[in-house]
């Protein structure tokens, strides 16, 4: 009909030209994120690092928050009275410049670094390490709101747990004395979670705290918008080397694929969260750069020994030799992972490095299997977690290729799965013959796996240890460690611990992942951290 | 009317009675609860039990409803479990991008769909009739994920005309008053906030609108053409008014309600938060957080949640329902 033409074409050309026009005119000014040419809130020279990441903070207040993604972000902000050192889980001087433990190991003295500011300008000094420590672990506490502050029960074994009490002997040095002596006091310490806030800032916003955090740490808090950025500045009072970046935004990106767009597009600049199926495209593309996280985790197949036939330790090296870890971590890790011979990551100090690790030998494991009893093999089940897990991404393609292996010696696995937190529940009753499941450190201490992985005290039902693996001689080199201060003596009695875990063979130690972070080449000095977080004060972009 | 509205309102009462009982049981009869999902491998029975009794979650079911229905009438919506943050609080920062998003895309909807709708339905199986509505069922079709995806990977990454996700660039400062931020930028007279906030909203509100614009040119199209039937239309054209005047004044209007129809439901169903053009386009709605909350067994935050769309759902039905009588006088409430 002819009134549609003319006018109508008209304001429909218009509206996309503008369209067209608007789009345009925006590229110019957006696509220089960094350079910040005519931008509002940077001088031109003002260096920013966009983080991409897939979720989203659940707060900044460290104490009462478990996840990754809020301790990456609060780990910029704290310093805890020791933190660790950049590449390993060695504790080095952070708020405390020295300490020292009594004879029986239950007094632990702090002395403490002297000038130091919170970012609020209040001055630190030793009754604020005690009014975090007693927030933490008193329930009773006035401020022991805003959450359950669950990882210092965790750690510390309950509220108060071990520590009976803190004190302040001076301005600058803090008492601890445990109801016990406990070796790895330091190293749990040296954790995310108990990094020392204001408590000017604490009292302050009570409940509220979780989103105006004040620490002392290399970055200042400026603003979070939910699900959307955190945004912190560089702390110009820090006690410490300054750092080199102006500002550091944590932006969330849930969604792989984008994520991944916007690393190629540029408009973040370094990204963690990357698919197996997205390592080749970053690996080609040169202008980025990969890099490894070194591992903190370990995948494992645990047999139930309180099952026939696992309870008879030739069955357990054979489907260790029935095994094919190297091409399993090819298929499914996208060669992100390391091979695990050992319950401890390689990462940790005490890895026994000179274990000889049971070689993929098929025949070798029928001939075991014939000795104990099974010349035709058996039939059995294996366990696979339903959810990826950050150290079996996809278990349940994972748990058919251990099935094919076992097949291949005439072992007949059937695969058993469950809702995940069904999962957990069932194999911590034992009610599986074998099943997979994994393990984060917590504090870079080989106590924080052997014992809790493996030792008898954790063997009974609800168990941590779900081999239910049972040995009086590990038993007592573990407790014997965990009250012996020297960390010299401590490592040899985890070599030694871990020649017999390999000699009994509780479990098929399957891998240790290494998550990658891919980065634009302009992005330097990015150490990653084998707990899966770090402050990223020497992180410098172009 | 006054009293119409007045009486709808009262309605919303036991809607809503009836939709919080509905959502709790709902997610309180999942399986799983939010304890086992903090703690992970490390959910041992003791430590699942303190976090339980910490949180609430030990008391029978009829008690946590009592407790959540007395906090909801005094006007606390709780706290998340997982971040102890106040519900409503976070529902105040997420719901206006929702909104935001949700107005963008249905304006292009309207706009194109009807303009589409009306077009076919006055040239009817010619090509342009063929196409725009072959293009409404393909857009019906076509997963919103990969729509979003193709969309960015086209405009962000291979042209660069285009940020590829979030709100608003990182280095632009806006003043934040409504949180939408469109609005704040005009508000506050911030024109370069104005122009990114923009270039954010396009691809996710072409991305989410293209369902509703697909609805709303197949609905303008098929109530235009019965309309055109009718013998008045006949009468019109014979006392020899202008094409344009029998169209868009007469033909229109009187095909128009079914059509708001469509528009007020598609809009009441957006408004409930699009997850997936969220997810993909990290745009940080009601929907995303939703979405998460189910997953993580945050009850407080899903909880309110449902209450909030239900409320809002039952608004954006009422305001259609007093739309109509404007529409077509010959509707009348009394």
């Amino acid at each position: 009909m002819k009134f549609l033409h003319n006018k109508t074409i008209f304001t429909l050309v218009i509206l996309l030209a503008f369209t067209i026009l608007v789009a345009g005119c925006g590229q110019e000014t957006s696509s220089s994120g960094t350079n910040g040419e005519g931008q509002q809130s940077e001088t031109p020279s003002e260096k920013v690092l966009i983080w991409g990441r897939g979720g989203d903070s659940s707060g900044l207040d460290p104490a009462n928050v478990t996840d990754g993604e809020s301790a990456k972000v609060t780990i910029n902000i704290y310093d805890g009275l020791v933190k660790y050192q950049r590449d390993s889980t060695e504790v080095a001087p952070a708020l405390a410049v020295d300490w020292e433990t009594s004879e029986d190991g239950k007094t632990w003295t702090f002395n403490l670094r002297e000038g130091v500011k919170f970012h609020d300008g209040t001055d630190f000094d030793a009754d604020d390490v005690v009014f975090n420590f007693e927030r933490w672990m008193n329930e009773d506490h006035e401020y022991h709101i805003g959450g359950t502050f669950d990882y210092w029960g965790y750690m510390f074994g309950g509220y108060p747990g071990v520590v009976e009490s803190v004190t302040a002997v001076d301005q600058y040095t803090v008492e601890f004395k445990l109801a016990s002596p406990m070796a790895t006091f330091i190293a749990n310490v040296a954790m995310f979670p108990f990094g020392i806030a204001s408590p000017e800032a604490v009292k302050e916003h009570g409940e509220d705290y979780f989103k105006n955090p004040v620490g002392t740490g290399p970055f200042k808090f400026v603003e979070w918008a939910p699900d959307d950025k955190v945004v912190l500045v560089k702390n110009e009072n820090y006690w410490g080397e300054q750092a080199k970046l102006d500002k550091l935004v944590f932006r969330s990106i849930p969604d792989n694929s984008t994520r991944l767009m916007e690393l190629q597009s540029g408009t973040i600049d370094i990204m963690d969260g990357i698919t197996p199926d997205d390592v080749e495209t970053i690996k080609n593309d040169d202008n980025f750069q990969l890099t490894l996280r070194p591992s903190m985790n370990v995948g494992y197949l645990a047999m139930n020994t309180e099952k026939e036939p696992f309870d008879d330790p030739k069955v357990r090296k054979a489907v260790n030799m029935a095994i094919n870890k190297k091409e399993i971590i090819n298929a499914f890790f996208a060669g992100l992972a390391k091979t695990a011979k050992n319950p401890l990551p390689p990462s940790l100090w005490g890895y026994n490095d000179s274990i000889e690790e049971y070689e993929f030998d098929p025949a070798q494991a029928k001939a075991l299997l014939a000795e104990a009893g099974f010349p035709n093999g058996f039939k059995t089940t294996l366990w696979a977690m339903p959810v990826p897990r950050p150290y079996f991404p996809q278990p349940q393609k994972i748990g058919e290729a251990m099935q094919a292996n076992l097949a291949e010696v005439g072992i007949e696995a059937e695969i058993v799965s469950h809702d995940w937190t069904t999962y957990l529940h069932k194999t911590e009753q034992g009610e599986h013959d074998m099943a997979m499941l994994g393990w984060t450190g917590d504090n870079g201490d080989p106590d924080n796996f052997l014992y809790v992985l493996l030792d008898k005290d954790n063997a009974v039902a609800p168990a941590g240890n779900i081999a239910f693996y049972k040995n009086d001689e590990l038993h007592d080199l573990l407790i014997e460690a965990q009250q012996e201060m020297d960390q010299d003596v401590r490592a040899d009695l985890y070599k030694q611990a871990q020649v017999i875990i390999h000699e009994d063979a509780p479990w098929v130690p399957m891998s240790h992942s290494t998550p990658p972070i891919a980065s634009k080449k302009t992005v330097s000095g990015y150490v990653p951290h084998p707990t899966g977080v770090e402050p990223l004060d020497t992180v410098d972009i172009q | 009317m006054l009293s119409y509205i007045f009486r709808r309102l009262l309605m919303i009462i036991p809607v809503l009675i009836g939709v919080s009982i509905l959502a709790f049981l709902l997610i309180h009869l999942i399986p799983g609860n939010p304890a086992v999902a903090m703690l992970g491998e490390r959910a041992t029975p003791e430590r699942v039990a303190h976090l339980e009794e910490a949180l609430g979650l030990d008391d029978p079911l009829y008690v946590q409803y009592g407790r959540f229905m007395g906090q909801i009438l005094q006007g606390d919506f709780g706290r998340s479990i997982h971040s102890n943050s106040s519900v409503l609080w976070e529902m105040g920062q997420r719901f206006p991008a929702t909104i935001e998003l949700t107005i963008a895309a249905m304006i292009i909807a309207i706009v194109v769909g009807m303009g589409a709708g009306i077009i076919s339905a006055v040239k009817p199986y010619s090509i342009f009739d063929h196409f725009s509505m072959g293009t409404a069922l393909v857009g019906v079709s076509m997963p919103i994920f990969w729509l979003g995806l193709m969309l960015i990977y086209l405009f962000g990454v291979k042209l660069g005309l285009l940020p590829p996700s979030g709100r608003l660039d990182v280095t632009i400062e806006l003043e934040t008053i409504t949180n939408i931020y469109v609005l704040d930028a005009i508000i506050t007279g911030n024109w370069v906030a104005l122009k990114d906030a923009l270039r954010h909203l396009i691809m996710p509100a072409v991305a989410l609108g293209t369902i509703p614009m697909a609805m709303i040119a197949r609905m303008t199209r098929s109530s235009m053409l019965e309309v055109m039937r009718q013998d008045f239309v006949r009468t019109a054209r014979a006392k020899g008014l202008p094409e344009k005047t029998i169209v868009f004044k007469h033909a229109l209007k009187n095909a128009f309600l079914p059509v708001l129809t469509v528009i007020g439901l598609q809009f009441g169903y957006l408004l409930g938060g699009a997850v997936m053009t969220e997810w993909i386009f990290s745009w940080p709605g009601i929907g995303r957080w939703m979405f998460m909350a189910i997953g993580a067994r945050d009850f407080p935050i899903v909880q309110g949640g449902i209450l909030l769309i239900a409320t809002v759902f039952v608004f954006v039905n009422l305001i259609v329902d007093v739309l109509y009588s404007y529409v077509d006088p010959r509707i009348r409430y009394d």
